[in-house]
């Protein structure tokens, strides 16, 4: 015992076997083989099967709405997001916590009940939805309900991936500045944003991907008309109740093509502003 | 505007211009998610107290309430152990292909959780070979209880995985190296060094790990077939009762889920101010 503890010098720890086959084991078991098995019936459908359902004028349609939706909600999260990280890392006012806290419910809010609560929101006959009535804004059952939904819950991804960032910007640089002669506009616009620049970009992406497959909050306040108001995932699911497995597969396949795209896209900005920056 | 701001404190901005900011940031959120929050309650009182507790005794919303408490018990702790012996591997060990390793378990955010739940009924569907041998062999998967489990544990899988990784890189290997050289054996390193260690960040890992299992809708709502009172969980009772306008049962039962998402945040909260510093650096603040 005392002599294998002197020899184990470079490797003492144990259980890397054990821990990292239960890890690949487990990872395949629950995500790997289920994904691995949509893109095999996809790509066992032929091309043919698949460029007839992919440009399916509904198919076209509900992937155009659900991206160029979920790209404005983002793009509205961008400036709202970071006042709003702006504002709880630089000053302080009373319910600030509570407010940093409330950042955070689109993530432990359930999607169902978000999605009942804006469209009961935004309704003709809602708290809101009757003020937007009176200047003859329609909000819930069109498009502009679905924006409102991915807005809320894209909120998070920006405030919380510009926070950390800006907790770092240096008072120093800011110093600096305002000591060589740059107005607090200029401060702001050429050393702050420039810092936080690479985590608005992954807080608009995240959002953006997060938004466009997003399906609980959406499918309530939608109104879910075919060609005008039906999202993706949704199609996807109507594919599926109609038993059409290969629609229902080649839209997934599709929106995950969307998703993996967006995903290495976040992992290059991160990669550049490891790069750049140091350790951001 | 940077005209007037000159002369004043020049690393932070005017009153004004801060009173606007702070003011704006505050109807945003009010109106974006204080607002829905509120209207949740308010519809589930609107017919008062006695209507409220009545559409929660309902047997339907109960055993909706008991399925959801099952799927999560199941889903979670299996993601715990998951979460456990990744982070283990991927910190104390170096390797090939880590960082592949790193982005396949964070796949399932990228993935749509409508698609999350649809790959399990492409497996086990009665239109697959899989699917057919279940179905001659009497195993219920899809529209049972398993099936539910699994679209949760897809859609829950990075959850505990990523709150213990990157604080387990942080932490080295010294302190099992000290352990396992006053010779301890692995397991009592991992018992009583270890997860002591990451206890705190266990716990943040479980925690929005079970909220997200409790509130997960468009996954199951694929694989639970919506037979009310059996594969109905409650955010997919909370569907049925609102398509059925029974708006004040729909509102009652998602007040019981805003409820919860509210002590999420709030125990959230709590890890993050009380124990931050035994968190993942992100949550730290």
């Amino acid at each position: 015992m005392s002599a294998a503890r002197t020899v184990r010098r470079r490797n003492v720890i144990p259980g890397f076997g054990i821990s990292l086959g239960f890890t690949i084991a487990y990872l395949s078991l629950i995500i790997l083989i289920p994904l691995g098995g949509l893109l095999v019936t996809s790509a066992g459908l032929g091309w043919s099967e698949l460029y007839r359902i992919a440009t399916d004028l509904r198919t076209v349609n509900a992937i155009w709405l659900s991206v160029w939706t979920a790209l404005i909600a983002a793009v509205i999260n961008v400036p709202f997001g970071v006042l709003i990280a702006w504002v709880m890392v630089r000053y302080r006012f009373p319910g600030r916590r509570f407010l940093d806290a409330a950042v955070d419910l689109p993530f432990a809010l359930p999607t169902a009940v978000a999605g009942i609560a804006l469209t009961a929101l935004y309704a003709p006959n809602g708290w809101v939805g009757a003020w937007l009535d009176k200047v003859g804004i329609k909000a819930a059952y069109t498009p502009l309900g679905i924006v409102i939904a991915l807005t809320f819950i894209g909120l998070p991804f920006v405030v919380r991936t510009v926070q950390p960032l800006l907790e770092d910007v240096d008072k120093e640089v800011e110093e600096a500045a305002a000591t060589l002669g740059a107005s607090r506009f200029h401060t702001v616009r050429r050393v702050i944003l420039p810092a936080i620049l690479p985590a608005v970009i992954t807080g608009f992406a995240l959002a953006f991907a997060r938004a466009i497959g997003e399906y609980g909050s959406v499918v309530f306040i939608a109104g879910n008309i075919p060609y005008v108001s039906e999202i993706a995932p949704l199609l996807i699911i109507i594919r599926l109740e109609e038993y059409n497995y290969a629609g229902a597969t080649t839209v997934a396949a599709l929106m995950l093509m969307i998703s993996f795209a967006l995903l290495i896209f976040i992992n290059s900005v991160q990669a550049w502003t490891r790069r750049r920056y140091g350790n951001g | 505007m940077a005209e007037a701001l000159k002369g004043r404190n020049p690393v932070t901005e005017g009153p004004l211009t801060r009173a606007a900011l702070i003011g704006l940031a505050i109807v945003f959120l009010l109106l974006f998610l204080i607002v829905p929050l509120v209207l949740v309650f308010a519809e589930a009182l609107r017919n008062g107290v006695g209507a409220y507790f009545e559409a929660l005794a309902e047997p339907d919303a109960l055993s909706a309430m008991r399925l959801t408490i099952t799927v999560a018990v199941i889903a979670v702790p299996l993601n715990v152990v998951f979460g456990l012996a990744a982070s283990w591997a991927i910190a104390k060990f170096s390797f090939r292909g880590k960082n592949l390793l790193l982005s396949l378990i964070d796949l399932p955010f990228s993935v749509s959780p409508v698609i999350s739940g649809l790959v399990w009924v492409l497996l086990f569907g009665s239109h697959a070979a899989l699917g057919r041998w279940l179905a001659e062999n009497d195993i219920q998967i899809l529209f049972a209880v398993p099936g539910l489990v699994l679209a949760t544990t897809f859609v829950t899988f990075p959850f505990v995985a990523r709150e213990l990784i990157p604080l387990m890189q942080e932490q080295g290997t010294t302190d099992e190296e000290a352990a396992l050289s006053l010779g301890a054996s692995g397991w009592q390193t991992f018992w009583h060094v270890t997860l002591p260690n990451v206890r705190w960040a266990l716990a943040y890992g479980v925690l929005l790990c079970t909220a997200r299992a409790i509130g997960e809708f468009g996954a199951v709502s694929v694989v639970s077939g919506h037979i009310r009172g059996q594969t109905n969980t409650m955010p997919l009772h909370v569907e049925i009762l609102y398509n059925e306008y029974s708006f004040v049962g729909a509102f009652a039962v998602a007040s019981v889920l805003a409820l919860l998402a509210l002590v999420t945040l709030g125990v959230k909260a709590v890890l993050e101010w009380r124990y931050g510093n035994q968190l993942a650096s992100s949550h730290r603040h």
